[in-house]
């Protein structure tokens, strides 16, 4: 990892790897939910509103995945001092918040016509909700903390703490079993017919094409922002 | 304000936030967990008439009996091994039906059968496509072992 230590290397790699990730990101995501919205059957209790899904599940697993990026790239912040691990970390947060808050938002638009409500406080609904808060601290927390030193190791710090509720997440509908239902894509397998299975994969490749290439986008600006200041600073001295 | 000063500012206001995060999540959970019951750990749980609990299973099939007023249904909710008669005013949501799942918050009234104030539907996680589910088993059977097949 070393090697992209460089952020000139690293740049030279993520310029032409960002457009690459955005369109196809937004060719796979279009297609998926074209694909889910008119191509897939109705569903036995649910009819069309399952169609949410398509958005619904790669929200969530985004939105979870992005703390667990955060949380692996203060790993490295804190331990190897790696110079683009805390830039990596603070890229995620924002579309990492954003796929929580899209998780929220679909899921409460789906448990209206299905449960009969637009929210409960049930263990999944609420441990995500804790999610999308820990993601506003932290965006906070970083905004507010210079690059360098002890500021942006608190930020880390939170990064790695907060990165508890990852887990109670995933095992919230099993501990407090209520409203939502159980996992149905496991290692062991799925409980979701191909028909909506297939879709929803191209779907979580696309959305994910798309976080990856946002993420790159915004840690270029941040670098950007930081050689702009560095310049500004040498001119200052003259 | 030093720039010391501003940093460890920073760093109380973090762990006060995560802790406060903490507390709020574990506080409604364990509040959710505590009164959530099926018709199983209800039957074993002693839990007194009057209490506010949430009670969920499935809705036993031939057991919604609407009441001539229209609103009033009673129904039998079950799981494996037991099951618990239940009592509503209201409307129903649309996914309530016979066979499926349900939630429902309310109270064990004095002769034990549940009056619910509210009701919400609860699928389980099996997604199946309207024609298989007419083809086959009856909705409510089927499993991730039924559909792998």
């Amino acid at each position: 990892m070393h090697r992209f230590a460089n952020p000139a290397r690293f740049l030279r790699i993520a310029k032409p790897l960002t457009p690459w990730l955005l369109w196809l990101g937004i060719a796979l995501t279009l297609g998926a939910c074209l694909w889910g919205v008119f191509f897939t059957p109705t569903e036995r209790l649910m009819g069309d509103t399952v169609k949410i899904i398509f958005v619904h599940v790669p929200a969530a697993w985004l939105g979870m995945g992005g703390w667990t990026g955060i949380a692996i790239a203060s790993i490295v912040q804190l331990v190897w001092r790696h110079p683009l691990a805390g830039v990596s970390a603070r890229a995620i947060a924002v579309p990492g918040a954003t796929f929580a808050a899209i998780c929220l938002i679909t899921g409460s638009i789906w448990g209206r016509p299905t449960w009969g409500t637009w929210w409960v406080w049930d263990g999944r609904l609420t441990s995500m909700l804790v999610l999308f808060f820990l993601y506003l601290g932290y965006i906070a927390l970083s905004n507010a903390s210079s690059e360098k030193g002890d500021t942006s190791r608190v930020a880390a710090v939170f990064g790695i703490i907060g990165a508890v509720n990852i887990p109670i997440i995933n095992r919230s509908v099993i501990w407090w079993e209520s409203q939502h239902q159980k996992a149905s894509i496991t290692l062991g397998g799925s409980s979701i017919d191909q028909a909506y299975l297939v879709p929803l994969f191209v779907s979580v490749a696309g959305f994910s094409l798309l976080f990856g290439a946002l993420v790159l986008m915004r840690m270029r600006t941040a670098l950007a922002e930081m050689r702009i200041e560095a310049r500004m600073r040498r001119m200052a001295d003259y | 304000m030093k720039p010391k000063h501003q940093r460890l500012l920073l760093a109380v206001i973090a762990i006060a936030a995560l802790v406060g995060a903490g507390l709020i999540a574990a506080a409604a959970l364990r509040e959710e967990a505590s009164y959530f019951y099926t018709p199983t750990t209800l039957a074993s749980a002693n839990v007194a008439p009057g209490k506010a609990i949430r009670l969920g299973g499935m809705v036993q099939k031939g057991s919604i009996v609407r009441a001539a007023d229209g609103v009033s249904i009673t129904f039998t909710v079950q799981d494996k091994d037991k099951s618990q008669k239940v009592a509503y005013r209201g409307i129903t949501p649309d996914l309530f039906v016979e066979g499926s799942g349900v939630v429902a918050d309310g109270r064990l009234g004095p002769d034990r059968v549940f009056v619910a104030d509210s009701l919400l539907a609860k699928h389980d996680e099996n997604y199946v496509p309207k024609e298989l589910a007419d083809i086959d088993m009856s909705a409510a059977e089927h499993t991730k072992d039924t559909l792998s097949k």
